[in-house]
């Protein structure tokens, strides 16, 4: 795999920043003027109850929601709304809080789908797989056995992933979006509805991906251990609001963190 | 006494590295998948690999008779890091890669390691966590960089890293420091330290010597004509005698191409592209392997499980016969043709035996029915008896002579015979010089002439001339009242049922025989599924009354098949329970190679092996349990035991203790 390429933009600079985004679903209020910014290099976490708008912000960040108000700032392009084409194009990619695999295809064509966005060769050469069309994909399968490799997933390679254990479709699904190579990586709840085996190879893979390839990297998790040890800064949502932004450690002492996890009168 | 002793030969692996390099330089030496694509090496790019990496260990201070640990699954970087160290005077210690660190800790300071040469990050933090205890380890160097950019790198370097060191070296001069050391090594040295996972006390550094390795692996290989040809898979841990002298060995001296699989989960995809000729392989594996099989038919549609039973018969009734090219009639010759198309050559291809001329099976009995079972698909699986002290081979079953109860005749330039007490010794130019640093130990093995007590009882079958193995010597006990006990034998027979999974037989100075078995999760598990049983884990089921009463009928047939064999027929089973916890090597129930510790499994369910004998019907028990990373957990839970039938011995009138 590249490293990604980041337009210029060093670790530690503002990777993406969001400024009072405000989302309604009609009367609901999902996100109430929320700002925080992720730093390129970094993983960071997007912690709160359940409802707290957390899925809500990742869909504004790639661009399946549009909020109402605010701005969007993408390696240093200005937008009220991101476009998922265009978050796709520009380098993010994300996994699902429910799987989203295509069930019936396997674990390879699943994460050689993704690098479809990366052909180039013209439809004519891809129908007869020959000559331009088939070198290119040769060359995309190589990064793809390398996220294999890199992921483990030999012996899964050539298994429709809807026969895969759970675990190993969350697995599929981070090899899909490594596949494309993103600069930004966003996961939703990647360990949700595993054991403690499962966490700590899926934790150990999220800080390889960042180690290795230094993607950045924001992902929502319930499972508090797993946030605190992973992330480098939290950001706390509850009821649309941002309520505590800073270090695990920091997170951990605030007093609204700790009323909105044990819940108080609003 | 045939085999070619007179005859020289290259009497070390680096030399013979050379040899096959300059004779078959352009052919295959070892190939390995990564990234989806076997990639190959030929003898000449292995030499060039091998020597770069010899030279960077010499820069890093290795020394001739140092010792280099090798840590981690087969790859063609830790076999060639046995060449190089072997080219530099040093002795390679392959180790079990997945002992726990306190294992692990106790070996390589026993060998008094120098340098150790892992596969990845795990064994690299394995490695780290016990430092302190291994004062003489001076550098770890790790093949699969990942996750370890980040460490500190004093004396952790990556095989890329040496390699680079050794050919940053001025060439000619450092080609010729490599000839003249490789030159300098011979036959009566150390060639490698193999410690025998020991099924009581302490691991034993087994010593044994070029010519021991090489003259064991050349008679090997004209016992069993193999050539250049062939082709192997390197599977089995590398710590284990087996693999060594097959992955190794008998491919440094025959020049035939060793392939390392993608991973461990990949073995029987990767060995069907391949198509090996020659196997080797444990009981165990070719038991996963038909058990899946079964498993599998139950759930497929009826005409396909019809086809498979039919053809499965004919198979049976004919395959053997034909493998052994006995006279058949032409109609079976016809049907196990059809046979063949429709059944047998799709299976022999799903398991990667198409075009396999010899298979091994040894380290424990097979269980007949399995035997057969490949016999009769036309695979020619063989026995063999062998030991770490004897580089493997003490007897083979040669072609055509075979039989599911016996391991054979012995090898070439091997001499065999029984003591009075009915123990097996043997004596060959492939017999160890002795335990490292345990001389006492070498004394009580091994006897001033050369011969070697086995620990295994056995007897010459007069009709064939074959060695038969009963049990290990110091196991064959007796009842309280005299009567004939061999563990094993009983123990063999139970888990030759595909639903169970391990057994431990008591006896030995007790009033009856009572059994503990574990059950195959597999195989139970997908028993359960078909008859409604639900369960939520592995206790739940093992004690559900209805798989209480399926064990129950096999331990009948046991018992019906044990009163028919005379001496045998007082040893039947009274009682036995189905243990709540899987039998496990990282709780010291199972060695390495997956073989149970009777001794230590009694005494660790003491409670339960007093409840078979106090008459309960039902005990407590408490076990803890230690997982990979040493933490301890505790499994409990209240384990029922059943009372059994006796079937009056079919030779009553015999005299007892006429066995062998």
């Amino acid at each position: 795999m590249r490293a990604p390429s980041g337009a210029g933009i060093a670790a530690g600079d503002v990777l993406l920043a969001v400024e009072g985004v405000s989302l309604a679903f009609g009367g609901v209020k999902a996100i109430t003027g929320v700002s925080f910014d992720i730093r390129k290099g970094e993983i960071r976490a997007i912690i709160g109850p359940n409802g707290a708008g957390k899925t809500s912000m990742l869909n504004v960040i790639n661009g399946f929601y549009h909020p109402q108000a605010g701005r969007i700032t993408f390696k240093g392009t200005t937008r009220k709304a991101m476009r998922p084409h265009a978050a796709a194009a520009g380098g993010i990619a994300r996994t699902f809080q429910n799987v989203a695999l295509f069930k019936s295809m396997t674990t390879l064509d699943n994460i050689m789908a993704a690098r479809a966005l990366k052909m180039h060769k013209s439809f004519f050469w891809q129908i007869f797989r020959y000559g331009p069309a088939l070198r290119e994909e040769v060359e995309h399968r190589k990064t793809v056995e390398e996220i294999i490799d890199f992921l483990e997933i030999e012996h899964i390679r050539r298994i429709p992933v809807g026969k895969l254990p759970y675990g190993l479709q969350k697995r599929v699904e981070l090899g899909r979006a490594l596949a494309m190579e993103p600069d930004l990586l966003l996961l939703d709840e990647p360990m949700a509805g595993m054991n403690l085996e499962e966490k700590e190879d899926m934790s150990r893979f999220v800080i390889d991906v960042n180690n290795q390839y230094g993607t950045t990297i924001a992902l929502i998790e319930h499972d508090m251990g797993v946030v605190m040890d992973l992330s480098d800064r939290v950001v706390v949502l509850d009821h649309g609001c941002k309520i505590a932004d800073g270090t695990p450690n920091e997170v951990k002492k605030d007093q609204a963190v700790i009323d909105a996890y044990l819940g108080i009168a609003h | 006494m045939r085999g070619e002793a007179t005859t020289t030969y290259t009497d070390t692996f680096p030399k013979l590295l050379l040899m096959n390099a300059a004779q078959r330089g352009h052919r295959p030496a070892m190939r390995e998948k990564d990234l989806g694509i076997w990639q190959a090496w030929t003898w000449e790019q292995v030499l060039d690999e091998v020597r770069a990496f010899a030279l960077g260990l010499k820069e890093l201070g290795l020394a001739r008779d140092d010792k280099v640990a090798i840590v981690g699954n087969n790859r063609p970087r830790l076999y060639w890091s046995m060449c190089a160290a072997q080219s530099v005077g040093a002795v390679p210690v392959p180790v079990y890669q997945d002992s726990v660190a306190d294992e692990m800790a106790y070996v390589l300071a026993h060998a008094g390691v120098k340098i150790a040469v892992v596969e990845n990050q795990e064994q690299v933090d394995k490695l780290l966590s016990i430092s302190e205890r291994l004062p003489e380890l001076a550098y770890i160097i790790y093949d699969e960089a990942r996750g370890l950019r980040d460490y500190d790198h004093t004396r952790l370097k990556s095989f890329a890293d040496v390699q680079k060191i050794g050919r940053a070296l001025d060439p000619r001069s450092s080609a010729l420091w490599w000839q003249d050391s490789i030159s300098k090594g011979k036959g009566a040295d150390l060639c490698v330290i193999l410690y025998t996972s020991g099924t009581t006390g302490r691991p034993k550094g087994v010593m044994l010597t070029y010519d021991n390795v090489i003259r064991s692996s050349r008679n090997a290989n004209a016992y069993d004509k193999l050539d250049e040809n062939e082709e192997v898979i390197a599977y089995l841990p590398m710590a284990w005698v087996g693999d060594h002298i097959f992955s190794y060995a008998q491919s440094y001296c025959s020049g035939y191409c060793v392939n390392c699989p993608e991973t461990p989960e990949t073995i029987i995809e990767d060995r069907r592209e391949i198509g090996t000729t020659y196997a080797f392989a444990p009981p165990r594996i070719y038991e996963n392997l038909l058990t899946l099989t079964m498993v599998r038919m139950e759930d497929a549609s009826a005409i396909k499980r019809k086809v498979f039973h039919y053809f499965m018969r004919v198979a049976r009734r004919w395959g053997e016969k034909i493998l052994n090219k006995e006279r058949v009639p032409l109609y079976a010759r016809f049907l196990y043709w059809l046979g063949n198309i429709v059944v047998y050559a799709p299976l022999k291809n799903r398991y990667g035996f198409s075009r396999v001329r010899v298979a091994y099976t040894a380290g424990e009995a097979i269980g007949p029915e399995i035997f057969r079972y490949y016999r009769a698909l036309g695979i020619n699986l063989k026995q063999l008896y062998g030991q770490t002290e004897a580089s493997v081979y003490v007897t083979a079953q040669p072609d055509g002579e075979i039989f599911a109860d016996s391991v054979g005749k012995p090898n070439y330039e091997v001499e065999v015979k029984i003591d009075d007490k009915g123990e097996v010794l043997y004596r060959s130019p492939g017999v160890f010089t002795g335990y490292y640093k345990d001389p006492d130990k070498t004394a009580e093995t091994k006897t001033p002439d050369g011969w070697v007590r086995s620990g295994d009882a056995g007897f010459f079958d007069p009709k064939s001339g074959h060695l038969k193995i009963i049990d290990r010597a110091k196991d064959v006990g007796r009842l309280k009242d005299g009567t004939l006990f061999a563990p094993k034998y009983i123990e063999n027979k139970l888990k030759f049922y595909p639903n169970i999974r391990e057994a431990v037989a008591l006896g030995d100075k007790r009033d009856f025989v009572s059994v503990m078995l574990n059950i195959d999760p597999v195989a139970v598990g997908s028993w359960a599924e078909r008859n409604n049983v639900t369960f939520g884990s592995y206790q739940e089921l093992a004690a559900h009354p209805k798989v209480y009463d399926m064990l129950a009928a096999h331990v009948d047939e046991v018992n019906r098949s044990l009163s028919e064999e005379g001496p045998m027929a007082g040893a039947q089973i009274r009682r036995f329970l189905i243990l709540h916890k899987e039998l496990d090597a990282d709780d010291g129930e199972l060695t390495r190679t997956m073989k149970v510790r009777r001794g230590f499994i009694v005494e660790r369910y003491g409670p339960l092996a007093a409840g078979l004998y106090d008459g309960s019907k039902e005990v407590d028990a408490s076990t803890e349990v230690t997982f990979e990373d040493g933490r301890k957990g505790a499994i409990s839970g209240r384990v029922k035991i059943r009372d059994m039938r006796v079937y009056p011995s079919a030779t009553a009138q015999a005299p007892v203790g006429k066995a062998a």
